[in-house]
């Protein structure tokens, strides 16, 4: 049989619709920002990708000003059957712009385009698509008769779901009558200004959304701004504490959505190859780079060995490599920074004295890529069982009883995510209720959905995006 | 009236079940409305407070792990247990405020009690739902109680306020350490006092008594709670208080400045404010 070679199968970048420069949203508007200017890399190939403006603290008032202005005379006056009608549209339009979606979601991330074009932007969809149903329903929602917007919502997210974060931020605050300012992550700025062009599209009143591109400087400014009502927050757990305390005082209301160190538990009677499927998904999907991913295998002692040999063999045939080619498994590390966090974290793997096994796979030269890599022998003291690495970097540890697995997974300050494997229904019940985590997935693993509640435990955060209770975070209730 | 000399009580605090002095050796007067003495109340400490924690900590699997319908019944027991020491809460609520309705508080404050037995076996329902997500899954959302909370009782509503604040947190089935009000303590000693020879089992509820200020900033800080009800606070350290809460992403319940009117009809808010949302998934498939 002769030898088949591995043929590519890419996304064409045009499809993007790149432009050399983006402008930040400010009051229905695309507008010079006054901060200087950032370059955005795509993370694949190192290449700039576009020019983008940055907000001022000037810019941030302005914004803030304008999102008050659409709040007082227009959005919170308006029947919420017609909120709704608008937050449909943006559900439509994303719908129908979702390749260009994907592929530029790809490029300014380093993500597979397999994963934008089938879970970033369809989910991004849904959850305007859900929200939009709320807006003219609240008063069925628990939260008494008739509940009120907040006001003026800050909010601040993360590059690692750039577009699906901005719209499980900005669909339930408009669905329950609030106006957004948004900073969307400093390395990945460009598909929340293709939904601010979406807004646009849907003919979205001025002010009601805008978004301020920027650094955490940007951020700072625009939660601790006296005219935001609302903070939710999206980001790592040191900057969630960092937050949670500029506002000690100020009566803002607060969501959290912050890191996690997600316990995946394999009982002895799991189904192997899917639970070998289900921990790849868990901690490959997205590089790594997600709060709830599964970084914690905790597997049954008498199954370890089996389980790890089935692991690394499947590891092993993950495609490390660019982000828009349509069989690739794995690809960019979303910044150098993070590369540099993630081999610092490796390292200390090693010095600790877990066993590293890294996926014989090959990277490409340019870009900041990872191999897969699955550390064995890790103890709970090491930095690799504590720390978030948010990379594509297992830790494997045992256990003998189901005790033992409980008090492991729980062993943590997090607690935004878990997994369960095994066929024994009574069991995952039993796991399941002694979790102390916001998000249990038994025999899968990351999976999403608008009208299930998202959300941490301890310090993973507070608040929940999604479903009847994630409409508190945005009430004044 | 006989010349009897009567028997005063020794005000203690309450931990894990148990009724310490303060570690310390403190102790400090309590006075009513008119300045005249009531009794001395331990001065609880930085240690006390740990203590308290650490008790709350210990009993929190068994209280959040009993099913709903036995923590309805045991709360319940409570409230017939208020209920027959009435005359002495009236009497300590009257001389602690200084006011002479007396009575009809302290019946509120045992309707609120029973309002919130009655509410532990509908939290799931009320609060709860099954997902219906766009796939092969079947996805559930929980209630479950937060953790330990650290609860900065009322200042003013020695028993109605203390109440409408604690029987939210441990109805979710939380445990809890109160910090009982600085200046009228008697009624929530007393309270514990039922707790004790109640169903209720040691740590669920532990109470301090002292200075708020001095203690508080402890519970804000402590790693091992995972909220504080920032009540009956002091306002000159609120911010305070919130800014050393961040340093474990602790949940606050802030309520507004000054306290409010307690004779108001409760809502859900105290309960669902310490509770969180477990979301459960689960494939379909044969």
């Amino acid at each position: 049989m002769s030898n088949w070679e591995y043929a590519p199968a890419p996304e064409s970048r045009d499809i993007a619709n790149l432009k050399p420069a983006y402008r930040m949203f400010v009051d229905g508007k695309f507008v010079e920002g006054s901060g200087d200017p950032l370059k955005t890399v795509n993370p694949a190939t190192e290449e700039v990708l576009a020019e983008v403006s940055t907000a001022s603290p000037s810019d941030v008032d302005t914004a803030v000003k304008a999102a008050r202005r659409a709040y007082d005379r227009v959005w919170s006056k308006m029947p919420g059957a017609e909120r709704a009608k608008y937050i449909f549209r943006i559900a439509r339009l994303i719908q129908e712009r979702s390749r260009e979606l994907a592929v530029l979601e790809s490029l300014d991330n380093g993500k597979p385009i397999k994963e934008s074009r089938d879970v970033d932007v369809p989910t991004a969809a849904a959850h305007f698509f859900y929200h939009a149903g709320w807006a003219d329903k609240l008063g069925y929602a628990g939260y008494g008769p008739d509940p009120r917007p907040l006001g003026v919502a800050g909010q601040v997210i993360p590059w690692n779901f750039p577009l699906m974060m901005a719209a499980w931020k900005i669909a339930p605050a408009l669905a329950c009558g609030n106006t957004v300012v948004l900073k969307p992550a400093e390395t990945t700025p460009l598909t929340a200004l293709v939904l601010a062009e979406i807004c646009q599209q849907a003919e979205l009143p001025p002010g009601v959304v805008n978004i301020l591109p920027g650094a955490g400087d940007v951020g700072s400014e625009l939660v601790n701004h006296a005219g935001v009502d609302k903070v939710a927050f999206t980001g790592s757990t040191e900057v969630g504490k960092l937050i949670q305390r500029a506002l000690a005082g100020s009566g803002k209301k607060m969501t959290m959505e912050l890191g996690g160190k997600a316990a995946n538990i394999v009982f002895d009677d799991a189904p192997l190859d899917q639970a070998v499927e289900g921990i790849v998904n868990g901690i490959f999907f997205n590089q790594g780079h997600v709060c709830c991913a599964g970084s914690r295998l905790l597997v049954q002692e008498s199954i370890a060995d089996e389980l790890l040999d089935k692991l690394r063999h499947r590891v092993s045939t993950l495609r490390v490599g660019d982000s828009l080619d349509k069989n690739t498994d794995v690809g960019a590390i979303n910044s150098r920074a993070q590369l540099e966090k993630i081999q610092e974290l490796v390292a200390a793997g090693d010095a600790e004295g877990a066993q590293r096994w890294t996926s014989p796979v090959p990277v490409p030269d340019k870009g900041f890529f990872f191999a897969p890599t699955v550390f064995s022998d890790v103890q709970q003291s090491m930095r690799i069982a504590r720390e978030e690495i948010f990379g594509p970097v297992l830790s494997v540890l045992t256990f003998r009883t189901p005790d033992e697995a409980v008090a492991k997974a729980n062993n943590t300050p997090y607690g935004l995510s878990a997994g369960i494997w095994t066929e024994k229904g009574s069991r995952i019940l039993w796991a399941a209720q002694r979790m102390r985590a916001g998000v249990v997935w038994a025999n899968t693993f990351n999976r999403f959905d608008p009208t299930a509640p998202f959300g941490g435990y301890q310090e993973s955060g507070f608040g929940r995006e999604g479903g009847r209770a994630g409409l508190e975070a945005y009430l004044d209730v | 009236m006989s010349d009897r000399i009567s028997v005063a009580k020794t005000y203690k605090l309450y931990i894990g079940g148990a009724f310490p002095r303060s570690e310390s050796g403190r102790s400090y007067p309590v006075n009513d409305s008119r300045g005249g003495f009531l009794a001395n109340a331990a001065q609880g400490s930085r240690k006390d407070a740990r203590d308290a924690v650490g008790a709350a900590r210990k009993a929190f699997p068994g209280w959040s792990g009993a099913t709903a319908y036995n923590r309805g019944q045991v709360l319940y027991r409570v409230a017939e247990l208020l209920e027959g020491r009435r005359e002495q809460f009236v009497a300590e609520v009257a001389a602690s405020e200084g006011t002479k309705r007396g009575e009809s508080i302290v019946d509120a404050a045992i309707d609120r009690w029973v309002w919130y037995a009655g509410w532990t076996d509908k939290i799931a329902s009320v609060f709860g739902a099954a997902n219906p997500v766009a796939g092969p899954y079947f996805s559930f959302t929980v209630p479950e109680p937060t953790g330990v909370v650290a609860v900065l009782a009322p200042q003013a509503s020695s028993l109605l306020g203390l109440v409408s604040v604690v029987a939210p947190i441990i109805a979710a089935g939380n445990t809890c350490v109160v910090v009982a009000s600085q200046d009228r303590p008697l009624p929530a000693i007393t309270l514990s006092e039922v707790l004790a020879t109640s169903d209720v089992p040691g740590g669920v509820v532990n109470v301090l008594t002292g200075r708020t200020a001095e203690i508080a900033p402890w519970l804000a800080a402590h790693a091992d709670v995972n909220a504080l009800d920032l009540t009956g606070a002091p306002e000159a350290i609120r911010a305070d208080l919130e800014r050393a809460a961040a340093g474990t992403v602790k949940r606050l319940v802030r309520g507004g400045r000054g306290e409010p009117d307690w004779a108001r009809e409760p809502d859900v808010s105290r309960m669902r404010a310490v509770l969180e949302s477990k979301t459960v998934w689960h494939p379909m498939g044969v």
